[in-house]
């Protein structure tokens, strides 16, 4: 049976609606249409001269070649900070909610990263990999390994997707460690009663039953590395050496921020946008159906 | 009885009526007898500190006017913010710019009040000959008329590190004054032990801009874009490829380390890592107070078939101070601006910034006033970079680069610049891409500000 809420009042339900409406409508839905409208049009910086000019601004963006490069280190950025990011959360979780010593030591140090400022955690980083003045850079050189991400793309995609998905590793292990400890008990004793090992009952029982957990984690790990890793390479790499570490979402920020082209920029906004709605679409009409809601 | 809502609803109010009077009393005070001029800056500390001395000296030195100095951030910050606030309606009086954006102020047309016409409308007298050509150059537009104040400037220049030259054999009280010297000097640095015997900071600015000009070679079209918004690149000169891949070149023997963009290769001098450095002449007062070891400042070299023995003056970097328009602008302040301005032009004050600072004088007297004090023999090598600035007068390719969306270039090849030291192409191929690219930009920037 289905409960229903009357009001007396009909405008106080529009009333209490209100603040939802206008935050989604001044944050939300205002901006993206800002985006949008610019996105059409050709300016100079101070808004001076405007022209509007179709698809212009896309086409521009779509055939620069250095366009899709940087869609492609999107695409290797993101999959592997979502991968690294997950499994290892995973990992980590999986260990943490077994019966060991100190448990909650653990558990308080490895959620720790999460409350630093993408900015911070990248400084950390750089004064750990830096070749000249970082710690672990130093020794790899002294090792004889030719280590310098100023120079080779190679490693500096590596040290970005290594500190991003570091960031995010709390996060995860924080909801990965809620779903464990949500699965009943009484099942995965009935299951060791039958026989089963700690992997088969991991596999068969544990990562099914947190598939709920999984799946929304891989929807926000995606949605972090595409949107929120811009502070981490902004610090580490600005994008570089060459366009090795340049994202898509740092892309919008160099070209409309420091190169002043809000027509180009606000056109990557836009497929931006797509592309986002675009993936979660997918993935809730598809991974979802695979997902066990207990 | 008082319920928690009236509470609430009194607490509010009170708190509200109380940030209405704070704000309103200092307003209204300064209203009747001071005119406030809003100054945007983008220096931090500790030379933001040293700006807001000056506009305190000024202020503290008359009645009519007061200037409200505030940090807006780093340089592209602070031009972001005064874009905002123009389009919002709400430029500030006075912002600072850096040399970069000085095309893209100068396209924004009704944004920006230039200063000759400024102090023409205001009666104040302003002696654009009394600034250094290379600097005056860089501000004025096609027609000679200065668009904006200068202020702060630097120039690159070359330091050393003299402990290092004396253990490889080298004279210590002789930098290299040309590129085949300098090459020379790094294998001996190179095979005295040193793990990178020369960096530059600011790759684009020092290692092609700079060149240009002391190569009296155009770096673009359009007289380096001074012509017109339909300038075009011009770095596959032979002088450009001849560097660029002596560069490549020499990172590949392990004589030149690239130590990334802008500014970031700065470090590496003063921690004694590399011994010879081209980077801004501002870099001097962080060597002084981090270096341990002797060194020197030299004029950046260069190559003798094509300077003709004869090397021009190189041109400025640093930033000027522009005035932003807005509608509710009233004629007195901008008189107020101007005032400000007078005064920010004195030698006197030009000289004791320079001196605080390590700045270039922007005018002539006040390098004469810093001379006088003796500034130069207490600091050997604090003249370097105003002389070499001065040393010829300035011609059309040294007198600066006027060209739209010159930060994103910069980039652009500082890109393609990264791909070469990666062994991904050579000297022509990285310039030949940086044309292209950076074309599209100029075309780009021509488009939206024509008309």
């Amino acid at each position: 049976m289905q409960r229903r809420v009357t009001f007396d009042n009909r405008l106080l339900p529009y009333l209490l609606l209100a603040p939802q409406v206008t935050v989604t409508l001044v944050f939300f839905i205002w901006p993206a249409a800002n985006a949008i409208w610019q996105s059409v049009h050709l300016q100079d910086a101070f808004g001076i001269r405007s022209e509007f000019v179709w698809f212009e601004n896309f086409t521009h963006v779509l055939s620069d070649p250095n366009y899709l490069d940087t869609l492609k280190v999107t695409v290797v950025f993101s999959i592997a900070v979502t991968v690294l990011a997950m499994g290892v959360a995973l990992l980590l979780a999986v260990l943490a909610d077994s019966k060991i010593k100190g448990a909650r030591a653990y558990k308080t140090l490895l959620i720790w990263p999460y409350a630093l400022a993408p900015a911070v955690a990248a400084v950390l980083w750089m004064f750990i990999f830096n070749p000249d003045i970082g710690s672990f850079g130093q020794a790899l050189r002294a090792l004889g390994y030719d280590w310098d991400y100023r120079l080779n793309g190679g490693q500096a995609l590596v040290m970005v997707i290594m500190a991003a998905s570091w960031k995010q590793v709390s996060y995860n292990f924080i909801f990965f460690l809620a779903g464990l400890q949500a699965i009943p008990r009484s099942v995965m004793e009935a299951a060791s009663i039958d026989g089963a090992g700690p992997m088969r009952r991991f596999w068969t029982i544990t990562f099914p039953l947190l598939s709920p957990t999984t799946f929304f984690l891989l929807v926000v790990d995606m949605v972090y590395a595409f949107f929120e890793t811009f502070g981490t390479i902004h610090a580490l790499t600005q994008g570089g050496p060459g366009k090795a570490t340049e994202t898509l979402i740092f892309r919008v920020y160099q070209d409309g921020v420091v190169n002043n082209d809000l027509g180009g920029s606000s056109a990557q906004s836009v497929i931006l946008m797509v592309i986002v709605i675009a993936l979660t679409a997918v993935q809730f009409r598809f991974v979802e159906r695979k997902v066990h809601y207990a | 009885m008082l319920t928690r809502r009236k509470l609430a609803l009194l607490t509010g109010a009170a708190t509200t009526s109380a940030l209405l009077f704070a704000a309103a009393l200092p307003g209204s005070a300064l209203a009747q007898t001071k005119t406030v001029v809003d100054f945007w800056h983008g220096l931090p500390q500790p030379l933001g500190g040293q700006l807001e001395q000056i506009v305190k000296d000024f202020n503290d030195s008359q009645q009519a006017v007061q200037v409200n100095a505030s940090y807006k951030g780093s340089y592209p910050e602070t031009m972001q913010a005064a874009i905002a606030a123009f389009r919002a309606g709400n430029a500030p009086h006075i912002v600072q710019m850096f040399e970069v954006g000085t095309a893209t102020m100068m396209a924004a047309g009704p944004a920006v009040k230039p200063v000759y016409q400024l102090m023409q409308e205001t009666g104040a007298s302003f002696d654009p000959d009394a600034y250094i050509p290379a600097v005056k150059g860089y501000y004025s537009s096609k027609d000679g008329k200065m668009m904006a104040l200068p202020f702060n400037s630097s120039t690159a220049i070359m330091f050393y590190n003299k402990d290092a030259f004396t253990k490889a054999g080298l004279d210590p009280n002789k930098a290299p004054t040309t590129w085949p010297e300098l090459v020379d000097a790094a294998k001996k640095l190179k095979a005295s032990g040193s793990s990178c015997p020369f960096t530059t900071s600011w790759p684009t600015w020092v290692q092609l801009e700079q060149l240009g000009a002391i190569h009296n070679t155009p770096f673009a079209t359009q007289a380096n874009g001074y012509g017109g918004l339909n300038a075009e690149l011009k770095i596959d000169a032979p002088l450009y490829v001849k560097h660029v891949q002596t560069l490549i070149d020499m990172q590949k023997d392990g004589l030149f380390k690239y130590g990334g963009r802008d500014n970031k290769p700065d470090a590496l001098f003063p921690s004694g890592e590399c011994a010879m450095i081209q980077g801004s002449s501002s870099l001097r007062s962080r060597i002084l107070k981090e270096a341990t070891f002797a060194w020197g400042a030299a004029p950046l070299p260069y190559w003798p078939e094509f300077a003709n023995n004869d090397p021009k003056n190189g041109i400025i970097g640093g930033a000027a101070f522009w005035v932003m328009t807005s509608p509710k602008r009233t004629p007195a302040e901008y008189k107020a601006v101007s005032q400000f301005f007078t005064y920010l032009a004195k030698p006197e004050v030009d000289a004791k910034w320079h001196m605080d600072t390590g700045y270039v004088p922007v005018t002539l007297k006040g390098i004469e006033i810093a001379k006088a004090q003796g500034y130069y023999e207490k600091n050997p090598g604090a003249d370097v970079p105003a002389a070499q600035l001065t040393r010829t007068p300035t011609t059309e390719n040294s007198m600066g680069l006027r060209l739209g969306n010159l930060p994103e270039i910069r980039n652009i090849i500082q890109e393609e610049l990264e791909k070469a030291f990666q062994g991904q192409q050579d000297a022509k191929q990285a310039l030949d891409a940086s044309i292209k690219r950076g074309n599209t930009v100029l075309r780009n920037f021509e488009r939206a500000n024509k008309g």
